[in-house]
Formats: structure tokens, C-alpha cells, sequence
């Protein structure tokens, strides 16, 4: 723990971000290469290295080391004194689809209906929303929107909601901005909920066991169905001739799923929640990433044995439970890691997203290794959902997603000084610094 | 009736989260070698504080243990005055939204004080000691509040902070208009439904609470003149609290937004002749902090909260910082009960946004709340005299990584993380035992009711037994959090 001397530092807060180019979407043309210089480096792929340079060429890091030759012509960033780590990837959000949770009009999270395996959430990402900004100035390169999910700024619904999206936070299109548009199918796990809280009449509504047992049983037949379908769908297609079957969009976005392609990001929490879903998913077949999992240390052995990895919801919230010790969510991580359990953190959220460094930072308090806390923020995502080659390590060949920091990048009073997304120099400036700035300039009413 | 033991054991658990502080916490206590934030008489390394009949008796660098009195070790450890925490809805039983009049100032939060909330807990663990509880925010003038000290274990009555002047939550914006709100079926909607309005109706109410302060004002000079025969105006429970905010007796904390909407309550207030104490959230305060800061009032706001509505879409993390600048004495709230118990880490966030120091960042959360409330006589800082309402953790408070240890309020430690650890077990096994219990008495009532039926003569109905392998229902969700959730 003593790792962490605490520097008071008192930053000239924007410094860097005034400096550098507030071009709208954070962008400017760019330049041939950059060099990163003088700062530690932590590339995760290794140990840290002192007085390190990171060379980045093309959109890409090309070499990284202690004695790299910054090639002519590189634009050459001073890291003396700072900290070099890759970008850090919030994997479960609903960030692009969602602007102000209060009103509807502003929202592409979630959609009628139970059954939406055909909706993309990269096709109602906001390249312009004022949380990419905002959020990457927290040192987050890229996200991953997961239509249907609940949070703090979303209230979700449905079952299978739709294909999640990873993109970069920054672009002027979301053809800039995509790094695959359907990394994994949402399924937000049906619960046996016998008191469910009602927002229309803002009051606890209780229902029988049985009768709340019923309508899941219900749930799980259908999405059983659903796959099955698929499955006929896809031997048809493949067997058949067009004429033997019609194109049905939502089949044929689930096809991928039952085939083991597309993993199922399945959210769920409770403990008998997990276990049934891990046992639909092992009996269906399917590849699952278990979704927020608040009670995934009850069902360790069990994740375990199936290889499941974990995207797990913001770490300092209450336990669901009376009877969960207090401090259980920030010590989930640790218990996870001693079992070998492969897991991210994530915000599930918009607003708190920038809060990411500070879920993992949370759970370093109670016991999960540093560097396997920079890992669930920085790499173990990219690897959950298939973009460890591009993401999560500073080496040569993957994409130029990088922060510069001037300190432990966990730390609350850490700041951003630099940040790269697909080898830019990326504007740290963002909607709350710019009224920061307009506003300190006030000048004393005259009254 | 499953269910009903079901919320009974879960009830005994809540009971036993924690160590009621009993009587046999001794009275003289000695904190050695610690690093110390004081907060308003600068850092000690290595220091003592000693603790005597719940206060601080002494505090400094070179004292040493009495002796025979208890000693607790903080070698590498910080101790930093009991967080405050200016904005919560924990230990209410229920709803803290009395949402049916525009003005409910007749309903007092004191009455519904639930000392079994596990929220109380779950926040001593995090350091806070005391904490304003507020009613919700679904009318411009809304219901009254108090503040307690987290007693955990101890009764609703041994809650309240002693002498602390009542409040009353004033709502401005959104909430008060209702505009996330639905009336449900076959309800109309309430007035007011914009800005105008919610000034109108506070207008309105101090307008009849000067008449009515006038009818008892007049009726009490005429009595102490010795008249006789006289009738004492009729009581008006809605308007008394209003009189005794004019009359300095009673703190308004309103719940604000937008800039222009606290421009409005200050002209209303300087109308009538009273202050508000506090403005909440007041996430466009960096907006209008000179104003705020000549008006006398303190702003009580999140870290970095934003977007979730439209008035809060201009939200921003630097607004602590920068009405601080101002001249306004700013504090960080939680307004959830998670919030809550990593507050220090949410003062810390206007270190980065803003370039606080980490004493002023400290503040928010001690002395300055306490200022707010009025009770920074008390608590607030670590000084002689003060109550010994104390946080030590394991690492610098403003850390991520820092741990609340142990939390002691008037000298007694509520909270220990030791001893919550060693009883973990001990809690496991008496949950098993009681579930095991309840599914034997359930297995017997079963072959009771199969021996009934037998006798009847009716066929048992295999299909509709309850299958004792099966785990009890659990619930989920739901929990009074979710209910105060509204009062953003």
C-alpha cells in the first residue's frame, strides 16, 4: 500500500488541454509520427521502464523501449517526470447512446420489446455527445455502448437487447470511431424478482414467488426458442435455397451467437441469477461474459470451471443485501483474481464513466494487486472481447491508444496531461472544462 | 408468512452488522502516534490525541499515554475529524418524499428516523459521523430535517445531534415542477409545473406566515401586557416552521440547480427577511458564487455528478473549487448512501479539478459542513474541547487506496474494521442456523399438513408441495435507497 505516496500536487488543471488544439471532435490533421519521451513507461506487456520513449507512426505504436530512435520529423511530447500507460477501455457503457437520462427524447438506450438481437448500438452513437469528451479527459480511450443495460444515468430493459459496440472516443464518425460494431449480444438475464420498485407510482410492488417464478420460466422458454429458431435458421440457410426461407433479420443476427462467434454478455447479479444463466449458456452452448455480477464471489468455482470471464459493475456501490459485508464490492476484485478469474471493470454507466480509474483504484484498497487493477482497466477488457491484438499494451503494431499522466493513473488526484486515440494528439478539453475556463473569468458584479 | 420470518432474520442481521457501542467503551481513550489533520490547526506527524467523557482533551506532538487508559495504536495511520455529511437520506423509514402539497413543511423528517437502517452502517464504515438527513425534493417548500450522529445500535432517540438547529428543505427546479414525474391515473397534476410558479408558492407561504406570525406576535404582546380573556390564534403546522425560519430558529437548505433559480430564492428571501443556510447541489453555483458568497449562504454540492437531467447538464467538476475561490464555504455531499463512504475520495476530485489544496479539499467534508449545520462548535476539526468524533484510516484520506479503520463518535468507537472482519464467521454460521431452522419447522409443517390431509382423506397434491431443496426466495432491489434515489 505504500506504493502510493500521495503527491499534493496543485496542478495548472488545463494546462494541457489549452495548449493543445480544441478542434470540435478533438482532432487535427496529423501528423506523421510522434515520439513520447522521458516518462516511465508501463506498457503491460512487461516491466515498467525508466526514462522510456514510445514512438507512435501511422495510427500505431511502432516502437516502444528505453533507447528508441525518434524517427525525423516526429512530434516530439516531453514525458519528463510523467507516466506512460495505455489508454484505459470502459467495457460496459452507455455511452453515444444516451445524453440526459431524464429525457426520453435524448435516449437510443433501450428499445420496446423483449427480443432485439438485431439492433447495433453503434448505429445511434453520437460522435458529437458531450460524454466522449468529457470521459476521455479521465484517461478512457475507447468504450464499449451495450444497448438494453442499467445504470446509473440508464434504466435499461429487455432481454436480448442488441449488439454492444466498441469504439474509440474520438472521431468524426462513427466510421472513424469503430473498433468492431458487434463485439458481444446483450442479454439482460430474466431474475426472479418478487419486489420490484415501480417508477410510475415511485413505490415497492411485491408479487408471489410463484407467480414471479412463472413469468421467468416463461423468459427462459423464449429465449431458449429464440435460439433454437436461429439454429434452424442457420441449417435452412445453409442447406436450403433462399426460397425455402425468409430473410428474418433478428434470426439471423442470433446465428452468429448460437454458432459460438459472438459471445453473449449476459448481465446478471444475483447469485442464483448467475448460476442459472451460466447453466442456460453451458446448455445453449453459447460464449458468455457474465455482465456486472455483483454476487460473482458466491459462484467462483463455478465461473471458474467454465471459464467466464467477468465485465463487473462499479465497485463502490452498497451490497444488494443487508447480510453482504460492507465492504464486499470493493473486495470482489481481489477474491476474483485469487481465483483466477479473468475480469474488467466497467462504469456501466455514461456520466460516471470517468469514475473507472477510481472503481479499480477502489478495490487496490481492498486487496487486488496494483498492476492487476491497471490490467482490468487497461487490457483485460480488449482481451474479453477479442481486441487483445489491437488494445491493452503498449507494443509496436497495436493501435496508438495512449495516456500520459502525472501519477498513478488510479489515483483520484491524478491528472491526464496527454492523451492519444489511434495514434492523435487528442484534445483533453472538453464541455466542463470549457465553462471552467469561460466562468473563472467572470468578473465581480458590480452591485 | 415465510416471508414474514424471512425479513424477521434479515432484521436480526441488520442488528448485528456492528457492535452497538455499549457502555463498556472506556471513557478515557489515547490515539498514539498518528498522522493528524487537524484541519484547522495544521498536520501533526506522529502525534496523540487523548480522549476524556467523549471529547478531545488533548491533541499534539509529544503527549504520552496516561496511564491505565485504553491505547489505540495508529502507528502509520491518519486521523482525520468525523466526515459530515450535509445532504443524506439515510435512517428513514420509508419515502422521504411527502409529495401531495406544494408546501409540506408539516412533515418533519425527526418522526421517521430509523436507527435499523443498515445505510447507518455501511457509512460509519466509511468515516461519517454525522449527517443532515433531509426530506426529498418535490416541493418548493418541502418537509423539515434534522441531523444526527450515525449512533449505530442505538435508538431513534439517541440520534439526533444535540442542539443542532432544525432545518427545512426548500426545492427548486425540476424536482419541485415535476418534471419527472407522472401523477398516476386519475391524478391531476400539481401545481406548480414551472419556475414562475415555484417562486409563487414560496412567496405565497412566507406571505401567510408573516400574517400568521403577526396574529401570534400581536397575541403574545397583548398577554404580556396582562390582558386578559385573550384566545391564542389556532396552530398552523404547515406555517409554524416557516415563522421560526424568519426568526432565525431554523436553517433552510434548498435543493437548487440552475443559476437563476438561486438568484430567485436570495431576492425572496431578502423579501421576507430570512437566510437560506444552505444552497444543495447548486451545480450552477460556480455560475453566480459571488452572489452566493455575499448572500451569506454555503453551497453543499457533488464532486462531479452530471447530465442526469437538464439542469444538470451544465453541471461541473470544478464548481466546489471554484465558488471556494469565491469566497463560499463549500461542502461535498453524498446524497446516497454509497456516496456517502468514500466522500473523501470526492473531496479529493477538486485537488485535480481546480487546484484545491488538500486542507481546503479536507474541509469540504469536515469544518465546513459543520459551519453549514451550525454545529462546527462541536465537530468539524480535531481541537481541545471538541467532541472526539474521529476517522483513522490505514493511508493519507484523500487516497483512493485509504481504508476507514475505525470511526469513534463522542469518543466511542461505532465502527471497528477488525472486529467486522472477526465476526464475519460467527454472522455466517447463526444466518445458516436460522435458515436451517425455518426449513426443518417448514419440513414439519409439510408432514403435518400431509398427516392432516391423510386423515381428511384427500389426495395430496405432490404438484403444489413447496420443494424444501429449493433456496428460499431472495429479494432483490427495491431497497429505501432506491426510494431516496428520487431526491436528486
Amino acid at each position: 500500500m505504500n506504493r502510493t505516496p500521495i503527491i499534493q500536487r496543485f496542478c495548472v488543471a488545463l494546462l494541457g488541454c489549452v495548449l493543445l488544439s480544441t478542434a470540435s471532435l478533438g482532432q487535427n490533421a496529423k501528423p506523421a509520427a510522434y515520439a513520447i519521451k522521458g516518462g516511465k513507461v508501463f506498457t503491460l506487456a512487461g516491466a515498467p521502464i525508466e526514462n522510456g520513449t514510445v514512438v507512435i507512426r501511422d495510427g500505431k505504436i511502432a516502437a516502444v523501449g528505453a533507447n528508441i530512435e525518434i524517427p525525423a520529423g516526429a512530434q516530439v511530447i516531453d514525458a519528463t517526470g510523467l507516466e506512460v500507460y495505455p489508454g484505459m477501455f470502459d467495457a460496459a457503457t452507455q455511452i453515444g447512446l444516451g445524453e440526459i437520462s431524464q429525457v426520453s427524447a435524448t435516449l437510443d438506450v433501450t428499445e420496446l420489446g423483449n427480443y432485439n438481437p438485431e439492433l447495433v448500438a453503434a448505429t445511434a452513437v453520437n460522435p458529437a455527445s458531450a460524454y466522449i469528451p468529457v470521459t476521455r479527459a479521465s484517461g478512457i480511450t475507447e468504450v464499449i455502448a451495450a444497448p438494453g443495460t442499467a445504470g446509473f444515468d440508464a434504466q435499461g430493459g429487455g432481454l436480448i437487447t442488441g449488439q454492444a459496440s466498441a469504439f474509440n472516443l474520438a472521431g468524426w464518425t462513427m466510421e472513424d470511431m469503430q473498433l468492431n460494431r458487434s463485439v458481444a449480444m446483450v442479454i439482460n438475464w430474466p431474475s426472479i424478482q418478487t419486489r420490484t420498485f415501480d417508477f410510475a407510482t415511485f413505490s415497492i410492488k411485491e408479487k408471489a414467488y410463484s407467480d414471479a417464478k412463472k413469468e421467468y420460466d416463461k423468459s427462459v422458454n423464449e429465449l431458449s426458442d429464440w435460439l433454437n429458431r436461429a439454429r434452424h435458421y442457420a441449417q435452412a440457410k445453409e442447406k436450403g435455397s433462399p426460397a425455402l426461407y425468409e430473410r428474418d433479420l433478428k434470426l439471423e443476427s442470433l446465428v452468429p451467437v448460437v454458432q459460438g462467434k459472438l459471445p453473449v454478455l449476459v448481465i446478471a447479479d444475483d447469485e442464483r441469477d448467475i448460476r442459472n444463466a451460466v447453466e442456460f449458456c453451458t446448455k445453449q452452448n453459447l460464449k458468455m461474459i457474465l455482465g456486472s455480477g455483483a454476487e460473482a464471489w458466491k459462484v467462483k468455482d463455478l465461473l471458474k470451471e467454465k471459464k467466464i470471464p467477468i465485465i463487473l459493475g462499479p465497485t463502490e456501490r452498497i451490497p444488494d443485501k443487508e447480510d453482504t459485508p460492507y465492504d464486499k464490492p470493493m473486495t470482489q476484485p481481489s477474491e476474483l483474481f485469487a481465483a483466477g478469474i479473468p475480469f474488467a471493470f466497467s462504469s456501466f454507466g455514461t456520466s460516471f464513466s470517468r469514475r473507472l480509474p477510481q472503481y479499480a483504484g477502489a478495490s487496490v484498497a481492498y486487496g487486488l494487486p496494483h498492476d492487476e487493477a491497471l490490467k482490468a482497466v487497461m487490457l483485460n477488457a480488449a482481451q474479453i472481447f477479442g481486441l487483445g491484438d489491437q488494445l491493452g499494451t503498449l507494443e509496436a503494431g497495436k493501435l496508438g491508444n495512449v495516456i500520459v499522466t502525472n501519477g498513478d493513473p488510479l489515483e483520484i488526484q491524478t491528472q491526464v496531461k496527454y492523451l492519444f486515440i489511434k495514434g492523435q494528439l487528442t484534445s483533453l478539453a472538453n464541455r466542463h472544462s470549457d465553462f471552467y475556463e469561460q466562468y473563472r473569468k467572470r468578473p465581480k458584479p458590480t452591485q | 408468512m415465510k416471508r414474514v420470518l424471512l425479513i424477521a432474520i434479515v432484521f436480526i442481521f441488520a442488528g448485528m452488522g456492528a457492535w452497538p457501542a455499549s457502555a463498556q467503551n472506556p471513557s478515557t481513550i489515547f490515539i498514539q502516534n498518528a498522522t493528524i489533520f487537524t484541519v484547522t490547526q495544521g498536520n501533526i506527524e506522529h502525534g496523540g490525541i487523548l480522549i476524556r467523557d467523549g471529547k478531545i482533551a488533548a491533541v499534539g506532538k509529544d503527549l504520552k499515554a496516561p496511564d491505565g487508559v485504553a491505547v489505540i495504536d495508529a502507528t502509520g495511520q491518519y486521523v482525520i475529524p468525523g466526515i459530515i455529511d450535509c445532504h443524506s437520506h439515510i435512517a428513514v423509514d420509508g419515502s422521504v418524499n411527502e409529495g401531495g402539497p406544494a408546501v409540506s413543511s408539516m412533515a418533519n423528517i425527526a418522526d421517521v428516523l430509523n436507527p435499523e437502517d443498515i445505510s447507518i452502517y455501511d457509512d460509519l464504515a466509511g468515516g461519517v459521523t454525522s449527517a443532515n438527513i433531509l426530506h426529498g425534493s418535490a416541493n418548493p417548500i418541502g418537509g423539515q430535517t434534522i441531523v444526527i450522529k450515525l449512533r449505530w445500535g442505538k435508538p431513534a432517540s439517541a440520534l439526533p445531534f444535540e442542539g443542532a438547529l432544525p432545518g427545512i428543505k426548500f426545492a427548486l427546479g425540476e424536482n419541485p415542477k415535476r418534471s419527472g414525474f407522472t401523477p398516476p391515473p386519475g391524478i391531476p397534476p400539481r401545481y406548480p409545473a414551472t419556475r414562475l410558479g415555484v417562486e409563487e408558492v414560496i412567496r405565497q407561504a412566507f406571505i401567510e406566515a408573516t400574517e400568521y406570525k403577526k396574529q401570534w406576535d400581536d397575541y403574545n404582546a397583548r398577554r404580556a401586557a396582562g390582558e386578559q380573556g385573550l384566545v391564542a390564534p389556532r396552530r398552523n403546522e404547515q406555517l409554524q416552521p416557516l415563522v421560526e425560519v424568519m426568526e432565525g430558529k431554523r436553517y433552510v437548505h434548498s435543493h437548487c440547480y440552475r443559476a437563476d433559480e438561486i438568484l430567485m430564492l436570495m431576492r425572496v428571501a431578502k423579501e421576507f427577511g430570512f437566510k437560506v443556510r444552505t444552497f444543495q447541489h447548486v451545480l450552477e453555483g460556480y455560475k453566480i458564487a459571488d452572489e452566493i458568497a455575499a448572500s451569506g449562504a454555503g453551497g453543499s454540492t457533488f464532486s462531479d455528478w452530471w447530465g442526469y437531467k437538464v439542469e444538470a447538464y451544465d453541471a461541473i467538476p470544478y464548481n466546489a473549487a471554484l465558488m471556494t475561490e469565491r469566497g463560499v464555504v463549500v461542502s461535498i455531499n453524498s446524497d446516497d448512501a454509497q456516496e456517502a463512504r468514500q466522500l473523501n475520495q470526492e473531496a479529493a476530485k477538486s485537488m485535480k479539478y481546480g487546484g484545491m489544496t488538500a486542507n481546503d479539499a479536507l474541509k469540504m467534508i469536515t469544518i465546513n459542513p459543520a459551519i453549514q449545520l451550525g454545529i462546527d462548535k462541536r465537530v468539524g476539526s480535531i481541537e481541545v474541547g471538541k467532541d472526539a468524533d474521529l476517522v483513522i484510516y490505514n493511508h493519507d484520506p484523500l487516497s483512493v487506496y485509504a481504508v476507514a479503520q475505525q470511526t469513534l463518535i463522542d469518543g466511542q468507537v461505532y465502527f471497528d474494521r477488525q472486529k467486522d472482519l472477526a465476526g464475519r464467521a460467527a454472522l455466517e454460521k447463526e444466518k445458516q442456523d436460522l435458515l436451517a431452522k425455518e426449513k426443518k419447522a417448514a419440513e414439519e409443517k409439510k408432514d403435518e399438513d400431509k398427516k392432516a390431509g391423510d386423515k381428511a382423506g384427500a389426495k395430496p397434491d405432490a404438484k403444489k408441495k413447496p420443494d424444501p431443496k429449493k433456496k428460499p426466495p431472495q429479494d432483490a432491489n427495491g431497497s429505501a435507497s432506491a426510494v431516496a434515489g428520487g431526491a436528486l
